[in-house]
This record gives structure tokens, sequence and C-alpha cells, in this order.
């Protein structure tokens, strides 16, 4: 299955490669047009010539990682995070380093050797070390090398209710939706930009709208969803199995109000499930596509994900479906109207 | 047969102090070395390998526990999330994001949460997350749907498949103690091998976690002659000072401490030396924590020793040692129970 290899391979920002191949194999047959460019941006497009508006759909293939800093003498590798990490979700994890995937573990002291204030306190990323298992530093050396990263294990599966747990929901499920609405039918000139560095400053998004130059941009992303105990019902921002979340506003983006009203009434319209973003925190790669060149309009559609930037992030296979079906509606009246 | 493969199958079972039936089933079924198995009525395996020759014959008894510390499910809330308690001791801040299986009315997999970090209040961050504050999300939406997979009082673990890292070191789950229950598997294959006087009852024990429950009756109904106990120790890891660790790759710790008879750890360690198996000295000042120290105070009393195989990260899910010192932990003892006779076992209560 298609997302469930996307969230399982590996792509810190700026290392996206593994993700950039798979990418490009599934949508090589869909699209007319394919290109890389200096940042490692993947852009397709399809009737690169057709009637109608320049629509550009952008999902980011990085997801938060660990970067290798240091190696110990003992052979124990120290690590930075890459993207936001609570340094607490680290802890008795497992994880795979470098190019070779070289299996490691998070370890930390046992409790019986704590004293009780110390499980008061959050560990930090300093006392923290990455054990492969190896006795010293060269040993660590021959397999690991500064700058590679460390990326979490959890395998993709389904539960509960129609629910998935993986890890690099955020934003393999906004390129898991981009590379299925490539293989629709449309008539107008549609790009799609996996972009890259989203978890580091939305570094790839603009580079790739300044060479798309799109009327309209959709952002799809995997979104924070805090409906969960201890959290009072406002400050939930999106609800898991609710439909897709679309953003009135972020740190970085006003999406173009009409638009989103009209994907707002298209859902209603159709009785596809969607909610609002109750949340103004955050930021996409909708917030450096607006403002390229001479700007764009910009809507952000997001699939609930629980516990995202750790290892295991959940959403709801519907939500994913709603997701999809709202953005193709909307392509297909685009079409309409306007093609 | 590979015991490591043994080894690995088990820790990624489930078998909760008080909840060992499954895994108890599972260690009987892959064990082709003794002569007889039973169970007893807490569910202590009793794996009986004989010895040679005409009674008296001594009587040897290796005790490793099978169970593994693990939560408990103590209210289903209106939103289908579960609230929990521990059934043995966990630093929480281990459990923030694992994956867990919920032992309901069919295993369902869940994660463990808490509220995000955004919502949260300043300064929060740098303070963990406590137990009452942490729930397991199994994926269902509301009360009604959890409540029909899953009761009050449903046991959980940690949901973790062994991993291969560098050399022979495995990291996984629930080590502490099947390394032990491995080394006692080791040792049985390798007297096959060899002469031995000894019976040897090898027992899996439930509920150490607990308080070395299993071991008090196990040891009632056996009254070895010799109680071997083996268990994790603490391995060499950042934040621990030496003298408080055992080093991975270089054997089992051979205790020395009031729950230690002098004349077995003698033995022991001239046994080591004779057979050149590496081992660490292991000094022990505090007699409690392990089932050596049930074994001990059994009935009349038991002389006791205490074999500890290193382990980095105990109670996590990412427990680690070196497999070679499951293997030196079974040799050894393999090699302690072939030299002993019944003159050895009189002389231990010769002071």
């Amino acid at each position: 299955m298609l997302l469930a290899q996307l969230t399982e391979a590996c792509g810190a920002p700026g290392q996206e490669g593994e993700v950039r191949d798979l990418i490009r194999t599934e949508i090589a047959p869909y699209v007319d047009e394919i290109k890389t460019d200096a940042l490692g941006n993947l852009i397709a497009v399809k009737n690169p010539n057709g009637k109608g508006p320049k629509v550009m759909l952008a999902a980011h293939m990085d997801e938060v990682a660990l970067m290798i800093t240091s190696i110990e003498k003992n052979g124990y590798l120290r690590f930075k995070p890459i993207g936001g990490i609570d340094p607490r979700v680290l802890v008795a994890k497992t994880v795979v380093v470098g190019a070779k995937k070289i299996p490691g573990v998070i370890g930390s002291k046992p409790i019986h050797l704590q004293r009780p204030e110390e499980r008061q306190r959050a560990l930090s990323i300093q006392e923290l070390q990455i054990d492969i298992g190896v006795k010293s530093k060269e040993e660590a050396e021959k397999l690991v090398s500064l700058g590679e990263c460390a990326y979490f294990t959890t395998k993709y599966e389904e539960f509960g209710s129609g629910k998935v747990k993986a890890k690099a929901l955020d934003d393999r499920v906004g390129c898991s939706l981009v590379i299925e609405l490539l293989k629709e039918d449309f008539s107008f000139p549609l790009y799609a930009a996996f972009t890259v560095q989203e978890e580091v400053g939305l570094r790839g998004s603009g580079v790739a709208a300044y060479q798309i130059e799109p009327d309209i941009a959709l952002v799809l992303e995997g979104t924070t969803a805090s409906d969960v105990p201890g959290t009072d019902e406002h400050k939930h921002a999106t609800s898991v199995g609710k439909g897709p979340a679309i953003t009135f506003m972020d740190r970085t983006v006003i999406p173009n109000p009409k638009l989103v009203q009209e994907l707002l009434d298209l859902a209603a319209e159709k009785g596809i499930p969607a909610q609002a973003r109750r949340a103004t925190t955050g930021g996409t790669d909708g917030g450096q596509i607006q403002l390229t060149k001479t700007g764009s309009k910009v809507a952000v559609i997001a699939v609930p994900c629980r516990y995202i930037h750790s290892a295991v992030s959940v959403m709801s296979k519907k939500d994913y479906e709603a997701a999809f079906l709202l953005v193709k509606n909307y392509l297909q009246r685009l079409q309409e109207r306007e093609g | 047969m590979d015991v490591k493969q043994i080894f690995r199958k088990a820790t990624e079972s489930a078998g909760v102090s008080g909840y060992e039936e499954a895994i108890g089933a599972q260690i009987q079924e892959a064990c082709p070395w003794a002569d007889d198995i039973r169970t007893d009525k807490l569910g202590n395996l009793i794996m009986l390998k004989r010895g040679q020759g005409e009674g008296p014959r001594p009587r040897v008894m290796l005790a490793a526990h099978m169970d593994e510390i693990g939560l408990i499910i103590t209210k289903i809330e209106e939103d289908g999330f579960l609230r929990f308690s521990t059934i043995g001791g966990f630093d929480q801040r281990v459990l923030l994001g694992q994956e867990v299986v919920v032992h309901g009315r069919s295993p369902l997999i869940g994660v463990i949460g808490a509220k995000p970090p955004h919502v949260q209040a300043p300064g929060e961050q740098k303070k963990a997350v406590k137990l009452e504050d942490l729930f397991i999300d199994i994926g269902y939406d509301d009360e009604k749907e959890a409540n029909a997979h899953v009761r009050i009082g449903d046991v959980v673990t940690l949901r973790r498949d062994s991993v291969e890292l560098q050399g022979s070191f495995l990291a996984g789950k629930a080590f502490d103690d099947r390394a032990g229950v491995a080394a006692i598997l080791e040792c049985f294959k390798a007297l096959d091998s060899l002469k031995h006087m000894a019976d040897v009852y090898g027992v899996a024990t439930v509920q150490e976690e607990v308080g070395l429950r299993g071991a008090i009756t196990s040891t009632f109904g056996i009254v070895p002659d010799v109680g071997i106990a083996i268990d994790v120790g603490f391995g060499d890891s950042p934040g621990l000072q030496e003298g408080e660790t055992i080093k991975l790759g270089e054997g089992p710790g051979i205790a020395i401490g009031p729950h230690v008879h002098p004349k077995l750890h003698k033995k022991m360690v001239e046994t080591a030396e004779e057979w050149n198996i590496s081992y660490s000295l292991d000094p022990s000042p505090h007699p409690g924590g392990t089932d050596a120290y049930a074994i001990q105070v059994t009935q009349a009393g038991v002389p006791t020793i205490l074999l500890s195989i290193p382990l980095r990260y105990m109670h996590t899910p990412i427990e680690t040692l070196d497999y070679e010192d499951v293997k030196r932990t079974g040799r050894l003892m393999a090699m302690f129970i072939a030299g002993l006779d019944n003159e050895f076992v009189e002389g231990l209560t010769c002071f």
C-alpha cells in the first residue's frame, strides 16, 4: 500500500532521496513531465499546455529526524533533532541510523538506580544517546557518518475503527494524496510539488512555486489533532474522524478566504465530512508559496493526525478518503468552471 | 534447536506478572531438553533434567522469572481512550509514544499518548509527563465502541519486536528476565552432552516483579540442595557509575553478598576459571530484588547463589544485552552442575 511504503521510507530535511525515488517511480506513468531542482524538490506536471488556471498541489517529503552530531569514545551516538521534536518522546525507542539503516536504541537509566525526584524531570537531548551495540568509536565510524540521520522504525498498521498508526504521517499523508490525485484525469495544467525541507523552515516550497508560478496552490498536509484527554475542547485544533481540516489562518499564511469558503461549501454540498482547523499556530508550505513572485491563492487542506513529530502518529482512513474526495471534487469543479 | 530464537520469540510474547500461562506454555513447547515438565499451582513452569546414577542425587534448582512488567486498564474514558496503572516498576518517562498490546477480548494495538507539547503551559515541557496524564489510544471513537473490546482490569504489554544490533547484541522488551530463562535452556542443552549426578530443576518463575512470589512456592515444592537464581544485572551504560554496573560482553556477574552462600560463590568462580568462561564479580550488598532471596529463606534455608546477565536500560522496551553473555551463563551453570557431588552438597551446612 502506497501510504505504508511512504511512511516507512526515511527522509530527513535535506536527505529526502529515498522518499523522492519512491514517489518518482509511482507518478511517472501519470504525468507528462517530471524534474528535480537545485534543492531536491520533485516537480511534475500533467497537461502543461492545457487550458485553464495553473494549479499546484504541494506536499512535503521530509520528516523530523535526529542528526548524528558526534560519536563517543565508547561508540554511543550523540544527536540533535532536525525539525521540532519533544525530547520526551525519544526515550526507549528503536531507530535506524543513516544510509545503511543501522539499528539502534535510545536508552535511559534504569528506574532502580534513579532517585524518585529524577522521574519528575524530562530527560534532555544531552542525556540521550543512540546505542548501536558497538564498543568503540572506531567500530561506530565504520557504520555511521556524522550528519547522517536516525529515524523511528514504526510500521504502518491499521487498528481500532479505521485508524492508522505510522511514523511521518506529517507529511507522507499529503504526498500520498497528491500522488493519487495525479492519477485522475484533468484538462488544466496540474503541477505537483513534492517539496523538501519543510520541517526546518519551509525552504523547498517557495523555490518550487517560483518555477511553477501557480494561480492556485493547494497544500496537502498532516496536521496536529489534539482531541485527546487533558486538552480542553477549544484547544483540539482538529479532531480525528471528522474529515479534512481547512485552515483559516496559521503562523505563515491566511489562505484565500473565498477559496476556503468554496472548499467548505463544496464539502457540505457533496456530503464530504470536513472541519475548520481551530488553531492559528504552526506553519505550512502555503506561507512560502503565497509570497512567491507575484503571489498565488493558497488553501491548506490537512488530514488530522494525533501525536505528530513522534515515533507513532495516528490518523483516520476516513479522513484521508474525505480529503482525497474533497480535492478531487474541487479540481473537477474548477475544470467545469474555467476549463 | 536454537535457544536464541526461542528467547527472541519469548520476549515478543506477553506475560505480565500474574498472567504467565501463555508464555509458560510457549517455553514448555520449545524445550526438548527436559525429562519432565510440570506447572505448579501459581503457574511456575518446572522443567526437570534427571542426573545419572543411583540416588540420593543432589537437587539443584535454577530459577529465572518469566513474568514481565506491564500495565493494567483502570478506566475507559467517554471518548474511548484508556487510563492505566502499572504492574511492576516502570519509569513512566519511557512510556510516552510507545506502542502497546491491550489484551482485551482479543489483542488490540494501542498507542500511549499525552496532550501534545503545543497545548502545554510554558515550562511543562521540562517536566516529565505524569503517569496519570498518559492514556492509551486504541483507535475507537467512544466509550461504547471501546467497551465492546476492553474491560477494566485487562492487562497491557509493550509492543516491541526484538532487534539485532551490532555483533551479538540484541534489544527488546522483557529481556528481564526471559534472558535468565534462556540461560536455563542453554544450560539444559549443554547438560545433554555432559555427565552430571545432580537432578536439575529449571524453573521459569512467576510474579517476580511484584514480590518474588513464584520463587516462594516453587522452592517449597522442590526443596533443593542448591539454588541458583539467574536474573539480569545493571549493564554498563551512560549515566551509571562503574561500581554499580557489570559490563556487557564479559560474561555473567557472579554475586557476592548476604544472599550468596560463600562456598557456592567460591565454587562458581573456580568453575569459571577452570573452563575459561568470562565473568565479573558482582558485589551485592542488599539481599532483596531477585528470586535468590526468596529461595534462600525457604523452609530450613537453601544455599543460594545469584548470577546476573548484564543488561542495559532495564525495565524499558529496549533492554539491551549481548547474547553471548546468556550462552556463557548457561555454560557456566552446566559446568558447575557437572562438578557437583553429594560430598560438596553436605558440606554446605558446615560453617
